[in-house]
């Protein structure tokens, strides 16, 4: 649906996006992530045919935006980062432009009353845009991406002065567009991210840092895997805690035991982290069972959003690169780590 | 371009700028005319018409300072320029908005010519070759306008520009004749707008004229493309 190849874009001496190549398919939503200036606006413009390219590519359902701009734009409903709002025209005076803007074919009256039903402005359809808050220009930009019922949707922070259930309305509203529609949506709100789409793509600096699901992007940026369990020893002293560590360390893999806390009575937690693509999870229960230990509680500590996304693009950033061999780990014999959701992880890029 | 000259030509009416063109022109036009034309008991109209270059000159430019220097502003050139219609047709649709409401404005010359065949017998041809002169004269600045309009975000800059420019462009006789070369000067006088404008007013039809007026409007509205395109690129 959507190919981009090798981008880069200059201004000036200054690289704004430096060879970034993705592809979205069709039904898929992709989120943008990055720090301000990380060139996810300046990527949106080149993508909606706004400003060029220095150098690079974009097909939009195979139709390139340069070469044929006017083909591909028909394909394309946009909302930037500032609404393209005329303030002198009321809402549905506005919808109607944009109606014939984009040479629409659909049945006017009943296209425009279902978009505004979609987006929630039908009660401010005769007000001038001027007058309306934040919040409903943002839901009358986002109308006017959604006329013409393009097969791409492009939304630069769509949120953006939304309250908090308006928020959660909008999400749920671009949870469902995404169904039939290709969207790519950019956000400073991580969980937002996480909530609505499928697919992750970090850029720092320019460059194209993560890409895919935040499972596996955070498989990809840790190079050891770390649990942590509570396990009741014999004795339920503190006596107990050296004994459970020297036992752990002894599993093979295990790089690295600390015990935490005491979290119930004379019961430990301990930090285990192991190396690379082993999971010891299963030695561990086995060795337990050994002792006459009991396993209470075993957690994957796994990396948020917010994690991930600090580690990538604090100080000088990261890249990840795409692991192409992910799936082929996906054996019990090779013990791959695989954080919580089991198998799906794995193939999250290619859904 | 159909739904972008429908916005504006909304837009001139839902805001003040048709009715303080209109109001002017009137004003103006009906002043010239008292005097030239009634006052002196003639039916001839030149003289309104070749008065009138100068209230042109000070009427485009709010005619035209807003078209694209307030969509930069409004950062609303973005929802123009990501939807499906070419740049050809963007610029066209504001320049023929502002030429419409122009034109209305110059109908009432038509209806003084009216009132006059009243009282006597009216050259038609010649009211038709200075409307037609005012007409041209208008299509020509209007690009002029419409072009400084798409070069800065700010409609007091772009309307003091514009009137710049158009003043110097009246004023092209009176320099080509402090110019002693005659190479420079021949240059500057067939450059002359005020020249060709008088020509029509006193009845001449001179076909080169009107091929130069369409002309500086196809030139302006060509770099006007341009500046969009540039912007693009850089």
């Amino acid at each position: 649906m959507i190919e981009v190849k090798n981008l880069t874009k200059f201004y000036g001496d200054k690289k704004a996006v430096d060879n970034i190549s993705f592809k979205v398919n069709k039904g898929e939503i992709l989120g943008f992530l990055g720090p301000n200036g990380a060139g996810k606006s300046t990527t949106m413009n080149i993508l909606t045919g706004y400003i060029s390219s220095s150098s690079g590519q974009v097909l939009i359902n195979g139709t390139d935006i340069l070469e044929e701009p006017t083909k591909a734009k028909k394909n394309i409903g946009y909302l930037p980062e500032i609404p393209p709002l005329y303030v002198d025209m009321t809402v549905s005076e506005y919808l109607n432009f944009m109606f014939d803007l984009k040479k629409c074919k659909q049945p006017r009256k009943s296209h425009i009353k279902d978009v505004c039903s979609l987006c929630k402005i039908t009660d401010v359809e005769n007000r001038i845009i001027k007058n309306l808050s934040k919040g409903y220009r943002q839901r009358v930009g986002l109308a006017q991406a959604l006329i013409g019922n393009p097969p791409v949707l492009i939304l630069d922070e769509p949120t953006v002065g939304l309250d908090p259930k308006q928020i959660i309305e909008i999400r749920t509203l671009i949870k469902k567009l995404g169904k039939g529609h290709t969207v790519i949506l950019s956000s400073h709100i991580l969980s937002e991210i996480q909530a609505v789409c499928d697919r992750i793509i970090i850029i720092n600096k320019g460059v194209l840092a993560a890409d895919g699901t935040a499972d596996s992007i955070s498989q990809n940026i840790t190079n050891q895997h770390r649990i942590t369990a509570r396990i009741e020893g014999n004795t339920k002293t503190i006596a107990d805690k050296p004994k459970i560590v020297e036992t752990i360390k002894s599993i093979k893999g295990v790089k690295y035991v600390r015990a935490d806390m005491e979290r119930e009575k004379g019961i430990y937690d301990y930090d285990i982290e192991s190396e690379q693509g082993i999971d010891i999870r299963r030695e561990l229960n086995k060795i337990c069972t050994e002792k006459n230990w009991n396993i209470l509680m075993l957690q994957l500590s796994e990396l948020t959003l917010e994690d991930i996304f600090l580690k990538i693009t604090m100080g000088e950033g990261i890249v990840i690169p795409k692991d192409e061999n992910n799936t082929d780990n996906n054996d019990n014999k090779v013990n791959h780590i695989n954080l919580n959701k089991e198998d799906n992880n794995n193939n999250g890029g290619e859904k | 371009m159909g739904a972008i000259y429908r916005r504006e030509i909304k837009s001139f009416f839902s805001s003040s700028i048709a009715y303080v063109f209109l109001t002017s022109f009137f004003l103006f036009s009906g002043y010239f005319f008292f005097a030239g034309t009634l006052l002196q008991a003639t039916t001839d109209m030149s003289g309104m018409f070749g008065a009138l270059f100068l209230i042109v000159v000070i009427l485009i430019p709010v005619l035209t300072m807003k078209l694209l220097s307030e969509e930069k502003k409004q950062k609303t050139d973005q929802g123009l320029l990501t939807a499906p219609v070419s740049l050809w047709g963007i610029v066209l649709g504001k320049y023929f908005a502002a030429l419409t409401l122009y034109t209305i404005g110059l109908c009432v010359t038509l209806v003084y010519a009216f009132i006059l065949s009243y009282f006597g017998t009216v050259l038609w041809g010649m009211v038709i070759s200075n409307f037609l002169s005012m007409f041209l004269l208008g299509s020509a600045f209007i690009a002029v306008g419409v072009f400084i309009s798409s070069l800065t975000e700010n409609q007091i800059t772009s309307a003091v520009t514009s009137f710049l420019v158009l003043i110097v462009l009246y004023l092209i006789d009176q320099i080509a004749a402090l110019i002693n070369i005659d190479f420079i000067k021949n240059a500057l006088m067939s450059l002359s707008f005020y020249t060709r404008y008088i020509e029509f007013t006193r009845g001449i039809f001179n076909l080169s004229s009107i091929v130069f007026y369409i002309s500086v409007a196809f030139v302006f509205n060509f770099l006007t493309v341009r500046v969009f395109e540039k912007k693009r690129w850089s």
